[in-house]
């Protein structure tokens, strides 16, 4: 009975285990590495560096979830972080200048959702386009300047600390936002239609969900969150450039399907993609910690990324073929392969750039 | 069942391989073993060295940060650093970005606070969004010089600047004026008609030929080739045409000025039109051999590094305060003062000619 349910702990959590395990194994070589990893003051500043990929990442696994894609995400960030910055620079006030940027991002949402909904356009293709559409029009408002001296009960939004702890505000509203979509994706109905549209949306139809209505719901949310994150995001810069958070939707989506929400839909969990991005965060803050060039992070989270489909994949294969074939021995060979060569890659260029 | 051992045995292959080898790193630490473990053993006394060095006192430890990693321009700036570094017996290690983007560097720059380093060179991407890390950092006890591009006040110590725009305007059209031979046509081939700075330095030209010593200088057209390569090329042929007895093109930017340079080369009037404005000695080297372009002018990039260290250490050893009006001397650039807005001026941009450009490299 006991190695039944922890069978199926273990079939319903395996990737969640695999980053618990690997945000560990991370942890433990940081702080091996450096004495200053593990400092309360240094990881809670980190958090900060975080905290609007992880708020994006939050919608991002919504909309992965029923099979589609954001990838304007960023840009309707900055087109909402823009039009307060422009708002305010003309003498509004800023929460009044913030309330419109949300009311804009609405509309951009309102039209990812209905382009992709109601006229059945790929996701990829329109969110693309308005990437670079509601990017332009971010440019269009602020040109080559920069929006600046937002009064400093705005800049608290992404700067300030929550009374007289180290505690950034920022981390609280992620930890809220979090629990908020988590309960929803995992304990309401309208959690399940996401899963059951992203498994098959024909049949979901079918079955009665209100699948144009929920896709078009999910892509206002991210809109709206987006504007959110683009607030933050610009409170802690204290000023907007239209180039504000540019090339983020890359890292938001590489840390939504590194925690295990399939990229084709239908499946993942908020708990893997919220330790995924813990992950990467003390990945990332861990190596800068240990001077690694900025290039070579990259490199090692491509890598991440890579390994993490290709785990599932021969994991799958294991499970479904009974008998050990030699091909299989190939292909976990040539498994240990890329993850030997990535490491010593690792390691070399660590002393390759320290000694340059 | 035997699925699930599989499964486990995959894990277990991977997993404690993963471990090994990223723990293997601090174990090696003490023992200095042969082989390939001896590239990892001193990478990691090095990253353990700024933390014992700051905590005794002892050799201090500053970091350059270029706006990102890979850019000739500020790797010529890391080897002024470097060799302010010799000279003040300090260490300077060199840290950036992959790219020039302001979320990028402010992550770098936090995992560098965290480091607890002595102070910070930076070039900064974002003049507004550097100032609460910037300012972090100074009230860290970190002195935070700017170089190259600052950072808004508030967010740091005091700025280096590379040249003020007078400078840069006064000697574009000095030069355009030994080349023409003191008189004829001249004509400005720009960047972007929108660029704030190359707008501010043409206007500052205008002023300049108003001066008597200019005033057989005419100034007939200024064009803009976008800063791409094609289109400055095209917009220089077409000047040519359009003014066949045109003497002079100078042009404020890399990119035009070696466009124009091959223009003028490709067309057969070297010796007849002449190029001259910003660039950098490795794209111009060919054109001033050949004698389209004998005389163009920048700032020196490791004269910048140098400086900046030099200034960064003075802060943080407690000589200066960084306050207006606090003088330093700087090596062999001699002595300097800060000014009442916090900079601290380089001097007048460095003239790259046949006789000295093969001692530069960037």
């Amino acid at each position: 009975m006991s190695t039944k349910r922890l069978h199926n702990f273990w079939t319903k959590w395996r990737w969640e285990c695999l980053l618990v395990l690997l945000i560990v194994v991370v942890a433990f070589v940081n702080a091996r590495a450096s004495n200053y990893f593990l400092n309360s003051t240094n990881l809670l500043r980190m958090t900060s560096d975080f905290i609007e990929i992880g708020i994006l990442i939050l919608p991002m696994t919504f909309i992965i979830v029923t099979g589609n894609i954001d990838l304007s995400i960023a840009s309707t960030l900055a087109l909402s972080a823009s039009l307060m910055g422009y708002l305010f620079m003309s003498g509004w006030n800023i929460w009044l200048a913030a309330g419109v940027a949300l009311l804009v991002s609405i509309c951009a949402g309102l039209l990812n959702g209905v382009l992709i909904a109601r006229l059945k356009l790929p996701a990829l293709v329109v969110t693309l386009g308005t990437l670079s559409f509601y990017r332009g029009l971010a440019y269009a408002l602020l040109g080559d300047q920069a929006a600046r001296g937002y009064p400093p009960e705005f800049t608290y939004l992404g700067q300030g600390t929550i009374g007289s702890t180290r505690i950034p505000f920022a981390l609280l509203i992620f930890i809220v936002l979090a629990l908020a979509f988590g309960l929803v994706l995992h304990k309401t109905r309208f959690g399940r239609y996401l899963y059951a549209i992203g498994n098959n949306k024909d049949a979901s139809r079918y079955a009665g969900v209100p699948v144009d209505r929920i896709l078009i719901t999910i892509y206002v949310l991210s809109s709206v969150v987006a504007a959110l994150a683009g607030f933050i995001l610009a409170a802690r810069f204290g000023s907007t450039r239209p180039d504000i958070g540019l090339g983020l939707e890359l890292s938001v989506i590489t840390i939504t399907v590194l925690g295990g929400v399939s990229i084709f839909g239908g499946s993942g969990t908020l708990v893997g993609v919220v330790l995924a991005l813990i992950l990467v965060a003390i990945l990332r803050f861990g190596m800068g910690l240990m001077n690694l060039q900025g290039q070579v992070q990259d490199i090692v989270i491509g890598m991440l990324l890579i390994v993490s489909i290709l785990l599932p994949t021969l994991i799958e294969r294991f499970r479904h073929t009974w008998h050990w074939q030699p091909r299989m021995l190939w292909q976990s060979l040539a498994a240990l392969l890329v993850l030997v060569l990535f490491i010593s890659f690792f390691f070399w260029s660590r002393s390759l750039i320290l000694f340059r | 069942m035997s699925t699930k051992l599989k499964l486990f045995a995959v894990m277990s292959l991977l997993l404690p391989m993963l471990i090994a080898c990223g723990g293997s790193a601090p174990a090696t630490d003490g023992s200095a073993t042969n082989g390939s473990a001896t590239d990892v053993s001193p990478t990691t006394a090095a990253d353990s060295q700024p933390a014992s060095d700051s905590a005794s006192g002892g050799a201090k430890t500053y970091v350059l940060v270029p706006k990102n990693l890979g850019n000739p321009y500020f790797d010529t700036a890391n080897k002024g650093a470097q060799e302010a570094a010799q000279e003040l017996s300090v260490t300077v290690t060199y840290q950036g970005s992959a790219a020039a983007d302001a979320t990028q560097q402010i992550q770098l720059l936090n995992s560098l606070i965290a480091q607890n380093v002595n102070g910070l060179a930076i070039s900064a991407n974002d003049a507004d969004a550097l100032v609460p890390v910037g300012k972090s950092a100074i009230d860290a006890g970190i002195p935070v010089v700017t170089w190259d591009s600052s950072i808004a006040e508030g967010g740091r110590t005091v700025h280096i600047n590379q040249a003020v725009s007078a400078d840069i305007a006064a000697i574009q059209i000095k030069m355009a004026s030994e080349l023409a031979g003191g008189s004829g046509k001249i004509a400005i081939l720009s960047a972007t008609s929108t660029a704030p700075n190359q707008n501010e330095w043409i206007a500052l030209m205008q002023e300049e030929l108003k001066k008597p010593e200019y005033a057989n200088l005419e100034l007939v057209e200024t064009v803009y080739g976008d800063d791409q390569d094609e289109k400055s090329y095209t917009e220089a042929q077409g000047l040519m045409t359009k003014y066949p007895d045109l003497k002079v093109i100078i042009a404020p930017t890399t990119v035009g000025i070696a466009a124009s340079a091959r223009a003028v080369q490709d067309a057969g009037k070297i010796g007849t039109v002449f190029v001259t404005g910003l660039g950098t000695p490795n794209q111009m080297r060919e054109y001033v051999k050949s004698g389209a372009s004998p005389q163009f002018a920048l700032w020196n990039p490791a004269d910048l590094g140098y400086l900046a260290i030099h200034a960064l250490h003075a802060i943080a050893s407690g000589q200066i305060e960084g306050k207006p009006g606090d003088s330093f001397s700087a090596g062999r650039l001699g002595q300097y003062t800060i000014a009442d807005d916090g900079t601290i001026l380089l001097g007048p941009p460095t003239v790259f000619n046949s006789d000295n450009i093969d001692s530069f490299d960037f």
